[in-house]
């Protein structure tokens, strides 16, 4: 009998349909890999066992026994536990305070004292080391999934799902969350691990479903699959994995920051330089600076000390209206709260940033004709596809929102280019084309400066490398002259020798 | 869902929020044993019934237009300025002052718009203020406006019970401004004056920024997501101080307005809420001219119809309150308008 | 022995004006820490204050007027919470349209049982009470003299929510809310009904609050008699750091601005100027505070 049998689930959102039909079976005390491309339906399917989302239709049962699973307290009786993608974590209270949140013991006021002894007892069990007293805003990004899985595992969880776990880990930290995982398999639990990652998906399940547009693809024993077969099943047509990159034909120096200090906490500081025709990628993990060092690029923010140097000028008191003027243009991280205006028409989205350029107006006064032209222009060489430039942004898929933001930003003849996670959250399709694009940029003899977390993408785009880790850039290295285990250990802050 | 469609389904919200609002209303006279087809008839005829009281519609509407401005100005650009009225009386109240010092030295055709523009200064000031708070402490420019209106209030109530009072005045206010001051009656022996126009003007100009100027886009862009207005070059701090003075000195018109038009004088308290209908009148009219003008028109009529309403039905004409009470919550719940059309939003 | 009897004089007045700001505070901090902004507080005060009025004047009896405060904060309370809710009205807006409800309606109401504008005929006023023995202190006799039990009451009301905040499961709850409301959802937390709670509770305070101002420190209820008192209350909320002791202690002090003004007009300055002043300092001390405080990380944000 199966611990989970989720049979016929249907949900849509508005008219999206975002699981059709979907059976999913996971056995008792194995590793299920949940493996699809972003907006699969995976993680819908796991909040729908997990009681945050509803299903239209289907039925689950839990070993054999039907079940309606309301909310995720309903879930948490039933056995079954959820560490999400993004932490659901406070981060202004401590970790015990966290681990017992909604399920403290005493009657009305909270009795730390018993919280703590139970909490003793199972870290021991598991091997666990917290610092109960430690806010959660203070921890890494490893700890706090630690926690969230302890969190898990101290709500009684025997079925625990885990929603793109390593996104945000390091390779070394990866290694240790699979140590957790093993030992909880030992222990005899049952684990769901939502990825998008067909090597971890080999290393670590016993089985495999995959999933496309919200249809189960086939559900296989991991033994009895290849990576290529896996991808295959997960975007629906053989890929070719490889971008074919010209050769690197460096030019002349344009972006240089010099001891750019990003971070208040640390006195490191990184110094880079970007020249023509490069592609720059910073690696790290997640929350060593990457962030701040996008402000302080774009122009929306100060940098603690040091300099940046655009074509010879300091431009490091330059606001971002000037930077844009100057040939500097920014893919943000965060698409829909740093890069787009999500209820105004596809059209001003294009204006946003050069609504002072002298194409776009004449004396404060817009001129929609060139504007209209422009976007006409930029959503035909891009191909997104739209049904007129008046409509609200925001009812583009995100791939095509962010070929609109890379459009505007790129379409003005750039000098430099700061692209920063410009695949997050994208599916393949869209990923090829943005990366294909960064490329004919670079060929063009643009600068760009590449900013991202996912290893992967530094490797395959960069020429050049960095590592940024608590807002130093620890090592630099030609591509081609590093290995992925290296970064790795770089981006956990051991320097080269 | 296109543009057009958008449009029509604001327009229609506004619509319905008024609708529920007058019903509900309607509801809650009969419960106090009032009757409200009586009370409405008599609102209509006090607003509408005559030409006299069509021209106090007109009269009343101008200011709201004037304050529907501000508040709407404000909220395109993602701001509350609920300070309208203190911006009102620190605007007719300079504006006042520096009418009646120079008119003694300086001819008309100079004082009048001296005194019009220190009076905008005036507002610009004050709701910069608030503005600058804002942007600098990041403080809820709600509270910080209510403040801003207990204390213009005081202020000015202070100056014209003291120092600027009418000689041998009972009633708190200043002298009254020279006839060549005042701004002219379009009909004789009503308080409709060419303000009217202004208020027109005013609108155009408005549509004009918004749609046709970089200024209005940073304006809305800013509205619509601040951060992404701030990667894109937009200087938001200043903007943000920029729009809440403006707002002020369209909002200090209201009051400079009703000084020089139709009190020709600034009176201790004028303004009774006018800064606050002014938030009604940007929701309804969407912030966008032509609403706002028909939803001053609105106003205008029920403040007109108000004092008939109260002597026919018997019921304080404060019903007007609640009225505009209730458009301003209906309009913020538009869930609540789908739910009753039976559309669910996701 | 003058200026003692001033400062005692200072110290009850202080105490009698802080009650219903406190009240207010408390509940505004309340419902904050569960993530809600509630802008009608001044509206709920007024409502609360009419309620308070009607009921002492249809029962002759103050406490009557107060269960009728507080049946009426509950009740705009569970409305506020289903439009805020339920309908995801946007919050900043909705309570300002409630502000604009209740000073109307509350005349209207008003004409219809008093057949006067804007002023109730007089009601019965909640007695006060002097302690036996300790009235009797030279000085300090006045604290314990004449004294309304609404400030002992205050008192107790803001040590429990203190102590619920800080100290119980509930409080611990809504502080997660109003940080996190989806991971406490995903804790099993049922976020909707804690909020419900808090609003509720918030709703009740301020409308206890109000009725404090008609029926214990007056005898009759005049239109917009909370005067801004809502909005001071929200501002002590900001200046206690969103903590029921804290609210209590910045309303103490705002109260303090407002006793001043007794004192000037005894000295023959003007009226308006001495009015002013609770105001002014509620403004400089927002504008003093306001970077250094930390609210609620997701105030106003439903998810």
């Amino acid at each position: 009998m199966p611990a989970i049998l989720m049979k016929q689930i249907s949900k849509a959102f508005d008219r999206l349909k975002a699981l059709d039909h979907v059976d999913f079976e996971v056995d008792a005390g194995e590793v299920h890999c949940l493996l699809g491309e972003n907006g699969a339906g995976k993680s819908t399917l796991m909040n729908i066992l997990y009681g945050l989302y509803h299903a239209d239709a289907g039925e689950i049962y839990i070993h054999g026994k039907a079940v309606h699973i309301a909310n995720p307290k309903i879930a948490q009786q039933y056995h079954i536990g959820m560490v999400h993608q993004h932490f659901m974590l406070i981060e202004s209270m401590t970790v015990l305070q966290n681990i017992i949140l909604g399920n403290e013991a005493g009657r009305f006021a909270i009795d730390y004292a018993e919280n703590r002894s139970r909490i003793d007892e199972l870290e021991r069990l598991y091997h666990f080391d917290f610092d109960l007293d430690k806010p959660i805003s203070v921890l890494s990004v490893g700890e706090k999934q630690r926690v969230e899985i302890f969190k898990a595992l101290y709500r009684g969880a025997d079925i625990v799902i885990l929603d793109e776990p390593t996104a945000v880990l390091t390779p070394q930290e990866v290694d240790v969350l699979f140590r957790i995982l093993d030992d909880m398999r030992k222990q005899g639990k049952t684990i769901i691990f939502i990825t998008h990652k067909l090597h971890e998906t080999m290393v670590l399940s016993d089985r495999v479903t995959v999933l496309r547009n919200g249809k189960i693809i086939g559900s296989l024993r991991t033994e009895e699959v290849t990576p290529k077969i896996l991808a295959t099943m997960m975007v629906g047509y053989a890929i070719d994995f490889d971008i074919v990159k010209s050769t690197f034909k460096p030019g002349k120096p344009v972006l240089e920051l010099r001891q750019l200090k990003v971070l208040a906490a640390s006195h490191a500081t990184i110094s880079l330089q970007v020249r023509q025709g490069e592609i720059y990628g910073i690696a790290g993990v997640d929350g060593n600076g990457q962030q701040e060092l996008e402000g302080i690029l774009a122009g929306t923010a100060k940098p603690l000390s040091g300099r940046i140097i655009f074509n010879g000028e300091d431009i490091t008191a330059m606001p971002a209206a000037k930077r844009k003027a100057k040939g500097i243009a920014l893919i943000p991280s965060d698409r829909l709260q740093n890069a787009i205006l999500p209820g105004m028409p596809i059209i001003d989205n294009y204006l946003l940033g050069f609504q002072h350029n002298s194409m776009f107006s004449h004396f404060g006064i817009l001129r929609f004709n060139v504007l209209k032209k422009h976007a006409d222009n930029m959503v035909n060489q891009y191909s997104i596809k739209i049904s007129a430039l008046e409509q609200p942004i925001s009812q583009l898929s995100g791939g095509n929102q962010q070929k609109i933001v890379f459009s505007r930003e790129a379409g003005l003849n750039p000098l430099l280019l700061v692209a920063v996670q410009p695949v997050r959250g994208l599916d393949i399709g869209a990923i090829d084309a943005i990366h294909r694009q960064l490329l004919q940029l670079r060929d063009r003899g643009k600068a760009i400066l590449l900013i991202s977390t996912e290893l992967s993408e530094i490797m395959e785009m960069s020429d050049t490398i960095g590592v940024l880790y608590k807002g130093e850039l620890i090592a630099q290295r030609k591509a081609g002259e590093v290995t992925i285990e290296q970064l790795g250990l770089f981006m956990a802050g051991e320097r080269p020798e | 869902m296109t543009r057009n469609r958008k449009y029509l389904e604001d327009v229609g919200f506004s619509l319905v929020a008024i609708l529920l609002s007058f019903l509900l209303v309607a509801v809650i006279m009969l419960i106090l044993g009032y009757n409200p087809i009586e009370a409405y008839k008599a609102l209509f005829e006090g607003a509408f019934g005559s030409s006299y009281s069509l021209s106090l519609t007109l009269s009343k509407s101008v200011p709201l237009i004037f304050v529907g401005l501000a508040v709407g100005f404000a909220l395109q650009g993602g701001l509350f300025n609920i300070g309208g009225e203190g911006q009102i009386y620190i605007g007719g109240f300079v504006a006042a002052i520096t009418g009646l010092l120079l008119s003694h030295t300086i001819p008309a055709f100079i004082t009048l718009p001296v005194a019009v523009l220190s009076g905008m200064a005036g507002g610009f000031l004050w709701g910069g203020t608030i503005g600058l708070i804002k942007a600098k402490l990041n403080i809820n420019e709600v509270i910080v406006a209510i403040m801003m209106n207990y204390i213009a209030q005081l202020m000015t109530s202070y100056f014209v019970n003291g120092p600027f009072i009418a000689a041998k005045s009972m009633t708190p206010q200043t002298e009254i401004l020279p006839l060549n001051l005042q701004l002219p009656k379009i009909i004789p022996n009503t308080q409709l004056t060419t303000s009217l126009y202004i208020a027109l003007i005013m609108c155009v100009l408005y549509g004009f920024v918004m749609k046709r100027t970089v200024f209005g886009f940073e304006v809305k862009a800013m509205g619509n997501n601040l951060h992404s207005a701030a990667t894109g070059g937009i200087y938001v701090a200043r903007n943000t101080v920029l729009i809440m003075a403006l707002s002020g000195a369209l909002a200090a018109m209201a009051g400079i307005f009703e000084v020089f038009g139709t009190y020709g004088r600034f009176i201790d308290g004028f303004s009774s809420g006018i800064g606050f209908t002014g938030i009604a009148i940007a929701f309804i009219g969407q912030s966008t001219p032509i609403g706002i003008i028909l939803a001053s028109l609105l106003f205008g009529s029920l403040q007109a119809g108000a004092m008939q309403m109260s002597m026919m039905a018997g019921i304080s004409a404060n019903i007007n309150n609640v009225i505009q009470g209730l458009v301003i919550v209906f309009i913020a719940t538009p869930n609540i308008i789908r739910f009753a059309f039976g559309k669910r939003r996701s | 022995m003058a200026t003692m009897m001033f400062v005692v004089n200072m110290l009850t007045m202080t105490f009698r004006l802080a009650v219903p700001i406190a009240l207010a505070s408390i509940g505004v901090s309340i419902s904050e820490r569960a993530g809600i902004i509630n802008l009608g507080i001044e509206g709920i005060m007024l409502l609360g204050a009419l309620g308070g009025a009607v009921g002492s004047y249809v029962f002759s009896n103050a406490w009557m007027g107060i269960l009728l405060a507080l049946i009426t904060g509950i009740a705009i309370g569970v409305l506020y919470a289903f439009f805020v809710l339920k309908f995801e009205a946007n919050q900043s807006v909705i309570g300002i349209g409630l502000n604009i409800i209740a000073s109307g309606l509350t005349v209207v109401i008003v004409k219809f049982i008093w057949k006067k504008e804007g002023i109730s005929g007089i009601v019965t006023q909640m007695s006060t009470y002097s302690v036996p023995f300790l009235r009797n202190i030279p000085v300090i006799g006045a604290f314990f003299t004449d004294q309304s039990p609404f400030i002992l009451l205050t008192l107790l009301i803001a040590l429990a929510c203190s102590y619920g905040m800080w100290r119980t499961k509930i409080g611990l709850r809504l502080q997660a809310i109003g940080e996190n409301p989806l991971a406490a959802a995903t804790a099993g937390i049922p976020v909707a009904r804690y909020r419900t709670g808090a609003i509720v509770v918030g709703s009740s305070l301020a409308a206890l609050g109000g009725a404090y101002l008609s029926i214990v420190h007056s005898n009759l209820f005049v239109s917009n008699m909370v005067a801004g008192r809502g909005f001071i209350a929200i501002a002590a909320n900001i200046l206690g750091g969103w903590n029921p002791m804290g609210s209590l202690l910045a309303s103490l002090l705002f109260a303090f601005a407002q006793a001043l003004r007794f004192q000037f007009s005894a000295v023959h300055f003007p009226d308006q100027i001495s009015q002013i002043i609770p105001y002014v300092i509620t403004l400089l001390v927002l504008v003093g505070v306001g970077r250094k405080t930390r609210a609620p990380a997701k105030l106003g944000v439903l998810e």
